[in-house]
């Protein structure tokens, strides 16, 4: 079946007639609306009242655990960092030991990001085939539930239903934990994120640098994927990936530094509460880092412009092409979650993250920075539907001749800005507006004199004649061939 | 003073890190001891963990797990099936020596040296901020010299990797001669 509805076929049926036995039988299955539509009104009062109750009793849980119980003040859901900040310090303050307030923030908060991250990649995948759907100019999945919604899970479980395969000659334990391995790196990248002031997993000094480091973690599990599947697609998508990696890497961490120049810190709070205090997003200030890193970042995730590593015209799947069932589909997820993750990184380092120009006293900080990571999430969707795929030679090129000497440059400059900002005492919106003018205009400016010196010219990067060919003879039996000399 | 947290992570981090290193050597296959050699690098970050040093924990992940594997993947993807074989080594011998002296080099410093253990006002009291703040002062401060060496190490070894890899005009040139003698020797002549 397909995802357009079948109303008109050539084949002119009798008006109101669905024209096949299958489109008869859809139709006659009857939607949701229409089961929720023949519910008896008694039910449905049951049904409101006990919603009610449910709703209630959650509300008055939270009126007790967060609601001022604990010191007498009001914490509404908008405060609720500073409402865990308070229940720690209760936590610390009773004779149990440091230990008790460690679980049960740890608990809370790993409860929650973990909560956040499975809502995310229950409704991720329908987001995204109904956006590229609409780009592309059709319906996309719209049968599973009220609008489709419940496609995603249906994936789940047929993915769950189906078999999971170990192909013959695959290294059996290397087999077995990639899929495990590639999840770990994509749930702790997570953990120094600030969602609002007081409310981060990790707050830890070297938040930044753990991201980074987190993250590059991957590289490895998709290697141990990729060799261990004994198959050539699987092998040759790994080492993309991991050339791919390593060489994207490099942007990334470049662009991040020149966030560290500009804020001095390394805290990811303490990025964000910077942004906060001087009323600016680092994005306006270094336009060039923020499209390094977001470009970079689809490298390092596989999104479209560089998904080179499973690109299924070219090598079937990648990395993943001998995975089945909830194996691949544990790929998948990750996949997902990594989109969304880099999405919230974006906007922590430089869309301001959970502040919002003074939104976030009546928004609740998480809202905003779950937006702001949706956003990022969208963009992504975006590029995905416009955006055709690299050859791996041009993104080496990219990234090796174009944003590595460039983000070069782009930390040289910023460095000189950042000790300008420190011994000037003027005030911040001057300085600050006219660093982001002059970034712009030095971004502009370079990129085009770069692209002048170092364009792209392909008649010089393939080779005239077949050199290793040449070499092994092939050159001379493909003249045979030809029926030449 | 430890708490049990802390003394039940050291015993679990340094029998995996043990462990792992054994396998290293221990396994027949490259590719395994190459696996199990990144499980001793995160081990040794959880160590650092343990000993509140944030900063080298998180650069010994992006160092040693993150970048130096990544470089053993290539190293051993690129070599040959045949000596993906980890069963013997002409430097058995050596490296016994060599590692038994730097263990019993690394022990000497630890029995040694008087180590300072300063936990919170104690700290707070000589001025320490944050790990990464003093590295940062030491590195750019005192130690200046040995930072600016080693980055110009790093520099001459990012030179000489860029010259090894320049395609130049005689390799060129040389190229197009081995094919022209191949096409007039005519070597595939005689076969097929």
């Amino acid at each position: 079946m397909t995802d357009q509805p079948l109303a008109s076929t050539p084949a002119s049926p009798p008006a109101g007639q669905p024209a096949t036995p299958m489109a008869r039988e859809i139709i006659a299955r009857g939607s949701l609306l229409q089961d929720a539509k023949n519910v008896s009104v008694p039910l449905k009062a049951a049904g409101a009242v006990a919603g009610l109750v449910f709703l209630t009793v959650n509300a008055a849980i939270a009126y007790i655990v967060i609601d001022g119980r604990l010191d007498g003040e009001w914490y509404d859901f908008r405060d609720l960092g500073n409402a865990m900040a308070r229940l720690r310090a209760e936590l610390d303050d009773t004779s149990a030991g440091p230990w008790l307030s460690y679980w049960v923030t740890g608990l809370i908060g790993g409860v929650g990001i973990l909560s956040f991250l499975g809502g995310f990649l229950l409704i991720g995948s329908w987001i995204e085939r109904r956006m590229l759907a609409r780009f592309q100019i059709r319906v996309g999945p719209d049968r599973v539930g009220p609008f489709g919604l419940l496609q995603p899970l249906a994936d789940a479980l047929k993915l769950m239903q189906k078999e999971v395969l170990t192909p013959i000659g695959a290294d059996k334990a290397l087999f077995l934990l990639p899929p495990v391995l590639v999840f770990i790196p994509a749930m702790l990248a997570w953990g120094p994120m600030p969602w609002a002031p007081n409310m981060s997993y990790l707050d830890i000094n070297v938040g930044l640098l753990y991201v980074i480091s987190i993250t590059s973690l991957s590289v490895l599990a998709i290697w141990m994927a990729g060799w261990s599947s004994n198959n050539h697609y699987a092998l040759l998508g790994a080492m993309r990936t991991v050339a791919m990696m390593v060489s994207y890497e490099i942007p990334i961490s470049l662009s991040l530094i020149v966030v560290v120049l500009l804020t001095g810190s390394l805290n990811l709070g303490e990025i964000v509460a910077w942004q906060g205090e001087h009323n600016v997003w680092l994005g306006a200030l270094l336009p060039f880092a923020m499209f390094t890193f977001f470009f970079s970042s689809t490298a390092e995730i596989n999104r479209t412009p560089n998904d080179i590593a499973e690109a299924e015209s070219e090598i079937v799947a990648g990395f993943h092409t001998e995975y089945s069932g909830m194996k691949a589909g544990l790929f998948l997820a990750v996949e997902l979650g990594n989109a969304l993750l880099v999405g919230a990184l974006l906007a922590t380092f430089f869309l301001g993250g959970y502040t919002a120009f003074g939104l976030e006293e009546w928004i609740p900080p998480y809202l905003i920075l779950a937006a702001k990571a949706g956003f990022g999430y969208f963009l992504f969707i975006w590029l995905r539907g416009t955006l055709p795929r690299f050859k791996i030679d041009q993104l080496m090129n990219f990234a090796w001749k174009y944003l590595i000497p460039l983000s070069i440059a782009n930390v040289l400059i910023v460095a000189v800005e950042a000790s300008i900002a420190a011994r000037w005492d003027v005030e911040g919106i001057f300085i600050y507006g006219s660093f982001a003018i002059v970034n712009l205009a030095l971004t502009v400016f370079a990129v085009r004199a770069w692209a002048k010196v170092i364009g792209y010219t392909p008649d010089l990067e393939h080779p005239v004649g077949p050199r290793f060919a040449s070499k092994i003879g092939g050159l001379e039996a493909a003249r045979e061939i030809q029926g030449g000399t | 003073m430890e708490s049990t947290g802390v003394v039940v992570a050291f015993y679990v981090l340094s029998g995996l890190t043990i462990l792992s290193a054994l396998s290293v050597f221990l396994m027949r296959n490259m590719v395994h001891s190459l696996v199990f050699l990144v499980s001793v690098f995160l081990g040794m970050a959880g160590l650092f963990v343990t000993l509140s040093a944030d900063f080298i924990a998180v650069a010994q992940i992006l160092i040693y797990a993150g970048a130096i594997s990544v470089l053993l993947v290539f190293a051993v993807m690129l070599t040959p099936l045949a000596s993906r074989d980890n069963a013997n080594s002409l430097y058995v011998g050596p490296g016994v020596i060599l590692g038994g002296a730097i263990a019993a080099i690394v022990v000497f410093t630890a029995i040694d040296v008087e180590w300072n253990q300063l936990t919170g006002v104690a700290l707070e009291e000589r001025g320490f901020v944050s790990t990464i703040e003093m590295i940062g002062e030491q590195l750019l401060g005192r130690y200046v010299l040995a930072f600016e060496v080693a980055s110009v190490l790093l520099l001459f070894a990012l030179l000489g990797a860029i010259v090894l890899v320049t395609n130049r005009d005689e390799d060129d040139e040389t190229a197009d001669g081995d094919a022209d003698e191949a096409a007039t020797t005519g070597v595939a002549e005689d076969t097929v």
